[in-house]
């Protein structure tokens, strides 16, 4: 019974981050438009989008191979399963002990792979455009993260999620120098993830300054679906992460009640509502960077991880 | 009064005195061959160069005249620097002045491909225009029956190891106008952008052919919307010195009014859009709103938003209505209580100046050369300026100071846009405040005889060039509208060299050049 219940929290949790991607994309497209003083597009736009595009045919083009079109699938399975690793409203569910720091960074390596492959299988130069600048931010962004995973695991004495959340309740946590190196570190990664301002710009129209939407630019119909979904699951993993790790209050513990449940859910929405403002008030105050100077922004990021890691090493209580 | 070198050069031409306001002069090769020197040494700049049927027409502005006062009508006389020459070529044949003096080349080869006309010695004979699509070959000539289908267009060759190119259009994934980019680059390093243009050639030119004045006026009024005003004014200008037409004084202060609004409007955009090219949204939110007002105050005021068909040859087409002077106040004041903190957002956007300062460097020299008019000329050091030289009521009675900055980046051009928005808010607030009495239009002069006018105004983008010839009958013999963007595009593979592909946008952004315009 016990079993069964795991599951069906468990199951509630991939449909609910599912449902929700969508919803914080629209979020934080309402919010910048409002901040930009224009109405903007409806809350429920991304669905409506998707709707559209999983109704609408595949265009190929002819010198798509297979790869280009199981991409999609592949990315959309990927980065999935990773979001529903993260604890979101509660610990200690069923696929928890899977749930990896390294496994969730391995699954968005992978998938990005992927992308980068499909964007360089057509053979047009947006898609080579994107596909060398997307790797180009990867060479930093991965070591950056996996940083911080080894801060937080230094300190924890786990990398399965749960487990890190459930320490961070704990009063021994306090106020650490290295945790704040850490955060740093992770928000910065998660802005050059997903291709916001000022590392790429998701509105953009223009074909020679894209990073990600030079990737997808051949992409139509359910393919397309899938990768915007993606995209949009990607941004709610960081967000959830973000919260999963820093800001780990509210959430339900494994076992509770229906109440305690919903409770961590409202909590968890709450949350992804004022991370959503935050990311698109940040995004409306600044310009995009060079491209070049990506490489500074992310080395900053690796940086800041490796500092974390380093002064836990100096002293625990750092 | 002293002759100047390029009177000097053209002394042994015969002039053609149906041609106003400056002189025309039919020349000799020999004395073409000079003023392509002269052109080449940087003696006097290219203003325009275009042809018909068995005629080159070189039109020079020289860059230091003698210092003529304003006459009584505003306008220099006649020697004031301005002139053509006119090269007769019997034979379809006359010497490239592209040959000497590159910023002539696309002209010439549009010349090739709308009248025939083929320019000995040049360079680059690749057709410009013409993209093999037409029902004619030579539409402005013989208008012949079209060749078939053209080769494939060759783009200039790039060799060299890790090179790779990167076609883009002409076919955009913004709503903008067609245009084919095509650069060779080293990784992200641009080493040499080649544009190909003429995707939106509507035959302006052919359909000016016997057009009668009225419609002229709407069809030049069309060649580029966004200048409406300034292309409009250039028209009417040289209709008005083709048939002697004195306008009355407050139709003079109507059409400058125009052209300011005009001009504010397009800053602002241009301001906002710059900005958004480097992902920064919140000032084009800002200066769309800004723009938005001025389109609405020019509705309210003069019946468009963009102020098309307002200026006629003979005056403008109504006068401001009974609350107008109030509504352009009220729009001043919002823009002066609204602008300025943008002008700090912008300066104190660090991320934002990062991208803008020393991005799309274009060497002030090339500038010279070119006679690259407008805000980037004048980013870039050269102050030529169409309402200060050769001048045109009512500027000479209004306090114009032309902006003037030297550093030549993308931030210089944004700048001098904020200057010419400022300095366009106070030319309106002299307007209102001076603005004569009277009537808006006359019935234009019928001289009844050919005659030539031609006439250059400053539009947002910079000069705008219409050379014309009307028939006894006051209809259009053949016009010929020069859009500023003509010594615009080429500094723009310039200014792209060496910077980053994902910073061409911003680059691009910053010229902003017309290609309707452009490709006519």
């Amino acid at each position: 019974m016990a079993l069964i219940t795991d599951y069906l929290v468990q199951g509630c949790q991939m449909l609910l981050i599912l449902l929700l991607a969508p919803l914080l994309t629209g979020w934080v497209r309402v919010i910048k438009a409002r901040l930009l003083r224009r109405r903007g597009p409806p809350l429920l736009q991304p669905y409506r989008d998707l709707y559209k595009l999983l109704g609408k045919e595949v265009v190929l083009a002819e010198s798509a191979s297979w790869l280009f079109r199981v991409a999609p699938y592949l990315i959309f399975a990927a980065i999935w399963v990773a979001t529903s690793l993260v604890p979101t409203f509660a610990t200690g569910l069923a696929f928890n002990w899977t749930a990896d720091l390294i496994a969730i960074v391995a699954l968005l390596g992978s998938a990005r792979f992927f992308l980068a492959l499909a964007g360089l299988d057509v053979g047009t130069s947006f898609g080579g455009i994107g596909s060398s600048r997307e790797m180009m931010i990867a060479s930093l962004a991965e070591p950056a993260i996996l940083m911080m995973v080894f801060t937080l695991s230094l300190l924890a004495g786990t990398t399965e999620l749960s487990a890190v959340a459930r320490f961070m309740l704990t009063a021994e946590v306090g106020l650490r120098v290295s945790l704040g190196l850490a955060l740093l570190a992770l928000m910065m990664v998660a802005i050059a993830e997903n291709a916001r301002v000022p590392v790429d710009n998701p509105a953009t129209h223009l074909e020679l300054t894209m990073v990600h939407e030079a990737m997808v630019l051949e992409y139509s119909g359910r393919h397309l679906a899938l990768i915007e979904l993606a995209a949009s699951l990607k941004l709610l993993l960081y967000l959830s992460l973000l919260i999963c790790i820093f800001a780990p209050w509210g959430m339900a513990t494994a076992g509770a009640g229906l109440v305690a449940y919903l409770f961590g859910v409202a909590v968890y929405l709450a949350k992804l509502a004022f991370g959503g403002f935050l990311l698109a008030l940040f995004e409306t105050s600044i310009a995009k960077m060079r491209v070049f100077r990506v490489d500074e922004f992310l080395g900053a990021a690796l940086m800041l991880g490796l500092l974390g890691a380093l002064l836990l090493f100096v002293s625990r209580g750092l | 009064m002293s002759v100047s070198v390029l009177q000097a050069a053209l002394g042994t031409g015969q002039p053609i005195f149906e041609h106003r306001p400056w002189s025309r002069v039919a020349v000799t090769v020999e004395t073409w061959n000079s003023l392509i020197e002269g052109l080449s040494g940087g003696a006097w700049t290219m203003l325009g160069l275009w042809g018909e049927t068995g005629m080159a027409h070189l039109a020079l502005h020289e860059i230091n005249p003698p210092q003529t006062p304003f006459d009584q009508g505003g306008r220099c006389e006649a020697s004031g620097g301005f002139v053509v020459a006119s090269l007769p070529c019997p034979d379809s044949r006359f010497p490239s002045v592209g040959r000497l003096h590159p910023p002539a080349q696309r002209l010439e080869r549009a010349m090739a491909d709308l009248v025939g006309l083929q320019p000995i010695g040049a360079p680059d004979h690749r057709p410009w225009l013409d993209h093999g699509r037409w029902p004619v070959r030579y539409p402005l000539g013989a208008a012949t029956a079209p060749m078939g289908i053209l080769p494939p267009y060759r783009f200039l060759p790039a060799e060299g190891e890790s090179l790779h190119q990167i076609p883009v259009g002409p076919v955009h994934a913004g709503i903008i106008e067609p245009g084919h980019f095509r650069f060779t680059a080293n990784g992200e390093t641009v080493v040499r952008l080649e544009q190909r243009l003429g995707y939106v050639h509507k035959g302006i030119e052919s359909l000016l052919n016997g057009a009668a004045i009225e419609k002229a006026a709407r069809l030049v009024g069309r060649v580029s919307g966004d200048s409406t005003v300034a292309y409009a004014l250039a028209f009417a200008h040289a209709v008005e010195a083709a048939t002697e037409t004195a306008v009355p004084d407050r139709a003079h202060w109507l059409r400058a009014l125009m052209a300011e609004l005009e001009r504010l409007a397009n800053h602002c955009g241009d301001i906002g859009a710059i900005c958004n090219d480097a992902a920064f949204a919140l000032m084009l939110a800002h200066c769309a709103v800004l723009r938005e007002q001025v389109l609405r105050a020019s509705a309210a005021c003069f019946g468009h938003r963009l102020l098309m068909d307002g200026v006629i040859p003979g005056g403008v087409v109504a006068d401001l209505p009974v609350n107008g002077i109030k509504t352009i106040q009220a729009l001043l004041s919002q823009i002066r209580r609204d602008f300025p903190p943008l002008v700090d957002l912008y300066d104190n956007t660090a991320s934002l100046q990062n991208r803008m300062v020393n991005t799309g460097f274009v060497r002030p020299a090339l500038i010279k050369q070119f006679g690259c008019g407008g805000p980037i000329g004048r980013a870039g050091g050269r102050a030529f300026d169409a309402r200060r030289q050769p001048g045109y009521p009512p500027y000479d009675q209004l306090q114009l100071e032309t902006p003037l900055l030297t550093d030549s980046d993308v931030n210089a051009r944004v700048w001098l846009r904020i200057r010419e928005v400022e300095q366009s808010l106070s030319l309106i607030d002299q307007i209102l405040q001076q603005l004569p009495t009277g009537p808006v239009r006359v019935e234009l002069n019928c001289p009844g005889q050919i005659t030539e006018g031609m006439a250059l105004t400053e539009g947002f983008r910079g000069d705008i060039l219409v050379w014309l010839r009307l028939n006894a009958d006051n209809t259009v013999a053949r016009c010929h509208p020069r859009d500023p963007s003509w010594f615009q595009w080429p500094l723009l593979e310039a200014a792209i060299e060496n910077n980053i592909i994902a910073d061409f946008p911003l680059c691009n952004k910053s010229f902003n050049g017309s290609y309707s315009g452009h490709d006519l």
